[in-house]
């Protein structure tokens, strides 16, 4: 049965049914918990937004706090990964990778390659990312496009509560290293989550509005953005479709290109900055697959080549806005 | 002690700036108008202007995400740091940084940090600096009990000695890392207890004392300027807000903040040691907490009637060139 649940509660029901599944599941991570060797109560903060509030009453020391050390524990959660565990650990920002960056990208993704196909490391990183808190340049970027750029990842960015459970369902048994990006925005977010358990698979694509005359494609919070300028393009008489791959690698293009063969019209939009991103990448590779389908350039929506600013006027300016999206649209059309 | 009436009004007065200017930005959050991440350090006033009272502009500190007093105690113009809090064009950062980020170069303030355990590599490369343009400069890192588990902190440590740089590191333990107890996250009784691993001196210094934390820190720096190497020093402290603003504070216990405030706040022991000893009167001390009072007001009025930034500043200063 569907009920409404918050983004933030639908991923606290993914790990606490996977982890009440499967015993090698665990969770760790910066004040996952909270209020260790304090005198106040126990499981005080449940994560920095409170993502993981009340699994410590229901899986015990199976969700671990940590000192903060991001090279030691994400290191040792793909160490477990690669020992029979299936860990999920918390880089409380996707910003703080440069810490414990080597251990993701040179250690968990590279083992199963480099070892002659020995070994599997299924270990889960939960991140946050994005912009619109006014958290300034080190705790707003959208860095997945880095994580994607490495052979051995998989990259998930949930958009909507129904996605982010069965997404998380997905990561946790998938048996490759996930970096599962939580857009901060959303977490408030409500939807329709049915109370049982249920894996999304990776490489589907979520078409999520249908539309004849130029395609969308959006992630993360994104997709919202989007789905606003899909909406004030329609009463132009503009149908846009709408597509969230929901991971970037692996990347269903195959729902991509099948849309713009129909629309002959692509626009990207991307919350990370423009050079080397997703908005980039899914040009290039629709350009070069699906050329002859194009009836004119493919448009990037991205922030532009500066970090994250703190001053409202500022981010507000940064962050790819619908009506920005609605006029790369209109430029195609 | 070797501190004259004028920079016994200064410790206070610096003190005092803090304290005023952290208790205004928490009720002025609390109205909504102040945005982003704010984390405070009242109640730690005595270990930042312990340390900054034997610096100069050519020493360098680098702080944390709790980084306001660090920045008043180096010298950090107040006005500008209000403005940059509230986001506003004439903000030190000119409104791109906000309150994690505050730093200004010329005072030798290397930045707030958004990244716990950034501070201590950086101030290797100012102690390198330092020795390098032999300006006899000296550079401190700040960091929390958490940031003192970072690995970044403890290769600095070693990086430290093994160069023989002229740096203090400095771990401000608070008793806690956001809801995390010192107690449970630093592996062993002192953070300081670390430094014999790295071949530094490692000193605990009773962090609510300004008197004590000045003494320590003069030792600490004299070696270093003298070319004897770094120290680690561990103050012990507390803070009185939560760990950011909107923290609900579960994890701490029943009035475990008033006690504190009662017992050891540091304006309240200096004020007492100083009175008592007939080295500054209260009525002195009174006038420098009005003519703060006025300036943090002030601070605010102008910070909130200052302009924003525009779209024009959205791409500038992203490099010094670029084609
Ligand atoms: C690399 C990194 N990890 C985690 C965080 C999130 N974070 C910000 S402050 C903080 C706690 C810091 O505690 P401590 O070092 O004791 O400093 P305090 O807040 O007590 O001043 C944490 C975990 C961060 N900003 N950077
Ligand atoms: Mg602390």
């Amino acid at each position: 049965m569907a009920r409404e649940l918050t983004f933030k509660d639908a991923i606290n029901e993914a790990l606490a049914q996977e982890m009440a599944r499967d015993e090698t599941v665990i969770a760790m991570g910066e004040d996952n918990v909270g209020g260790m060797g304090a005198e106040g109560e126990i499981d005080a903060w449940g994560g920095v937004l409170g993502v993981t509030k009340g699994l410590h009453a229901q899986v015990g020391d199976r969700i671990m706090d940590t000192p903060i050390t991001e090279s030691a524990f994400i290191g040792a959660a793909a160490g477990a990964a690669a020992c029979g565990m299936r860990p999920v650990a918390e880089l409380m920002f996707i910003d703080f990778m440069g810490v414990c960056f080597d251990q993701i990208f040179n250690q968990a993704a590279k083992f199963k390659y480099m070892f002659g196909g020995k070994a599997e490391t299924p270990l889960v990183v939960r991140t946050m990312i994005g912009a619109g808190l006014r958290a300034a340049s080190q705790h707003s970027q959208c860095l997945y496009p880095v994580f994607t750029h490495i052979p051995g990842l998989k990259v998930v960015i949930p958009s909507n509560p129904y996605d982010a459970k069965g997404l998380m369902i997905q990561s946790i048994r998938d048996n490759d290293p996930v970096i599962f990006c939580e857009h901060k925005s959303l977490y408030g977010l409500k939807g329709d989550v049915p109370e049982g358990s249920y894996a999304i698979p990776f490489n589907e694509a979520n078409v999520v509005r249908e539309g004849g005359d130029v395609t969308v494609v959006a992630m993360g919070m994104m997709v919202h953005k989007a789905m606003e300028a899909a909406s004030a393009l329609a009463k132009e008489g503009i149908q846009c479709e709408v597509i969230d791959p929901r991971t970037t690698s692996p990347l269903d293009l195959e729902t991509i290109i099948e849309s713009v063969e129909n629309t002959g019209r692509l626009v990207v939009v991307d919350e990370s900055n423009p050079r080397c991103s997703m908005a980039a990448d899914i040009s290039a590779q629709v350009t070069e697959q699906a050329f002859g389908s194009l009836r004119g350039p493919v448009k990037m929506v991205t922030a532009p080549h500066c970090p994250p600013p703190f001053s409202d006027v500022l981010e507000d300016l940064y962050i790819p806005s619908p009506e920005k999206i609605a006029e790369a649209v209109r430029a195609l059309k | 002690m070797n501190l004259n009436e004028a920079q016994l009004l200064q410790a206070y007065r610096k003190m005092r700036q803090i304290r005023a200017f952290e208790d205004r930005v928490h009720d002025e959050f609390a109205t909504g108008e102040i945005p982003g991440f704010v984390h405070l350090y009242a109640g730690e006033e005595a270990s930042a202007v312990g340390f900054c009272m034997h610096l100069n502009d050519e020493d360098r500190i680098a702080s944390t995400h709790r980084g306001h007093g660090h920045c008043i105690a180096k010298g950090v113009e107040i006005k500008g740091m209000m403005s940059e809090i509230y986001g506003r064009r004439n903000g030190t950062c000119a409104g791109k940084g906000g309150s994690m980020h505050i730093a200004d170069l010329e005072k030798g303030m290397m930045g707030a940090n958004g990244i716990v355990g950034a501070g201590p590599p950086l101030i290797c490369g100012a102690g390198l600096a330092a020795k390098f343009r032999k300006n006899g400069g000296v550079a401190i890192a700040f960091v929390g009990d958490g940031g003192s588990n970072q690995g970044t902190t403890l290769e600095s440590l070693n990086l430290a000695t093994v160069w023989n740089l002229p740096c203090i590191f400095v771990a401000e333990n608070n008793g806690y890392a956001e809801s995390t107890g010192s107690k449970w996250s630093v592996s062993c009784e002192n953070i300081a207890d670390r430094a014999a691993a790295f071949g530094m001196p490692g000193v605990v210094v009773d962090g609510h004392d300004f008197f004590a934390v000045y003494e320590v820190a003069g030792e600490a720096i004299k070696r270093a300027r003298e070319g004897g190497g770094p120290t680690l020093i561990e103050c012990k402290l507390n803070r009185y807000y939560g760990h950011f603003e909107g923290d609900a504070q579960t994890y701490r216990g029943v009035d475990e903040v008033k006690k504190v405030k009662e017992s050891k706040d540091c304006l309240m022991l200096f004020s007492k040691r100083v009175t008592e000893q007939g080295l500054l009167t209260q009525a002195q001390l009174d006038a420098i907490d009005k003519e703060v009072a006025a300036e943090i007001e002030a601070s605010v009025a102008h910070a909130k009637s200052s302009a924003k930034p525009t779209s024009a500043d959205l791409m500038t200063d992203v490099y010094v060139s670029y084609p």
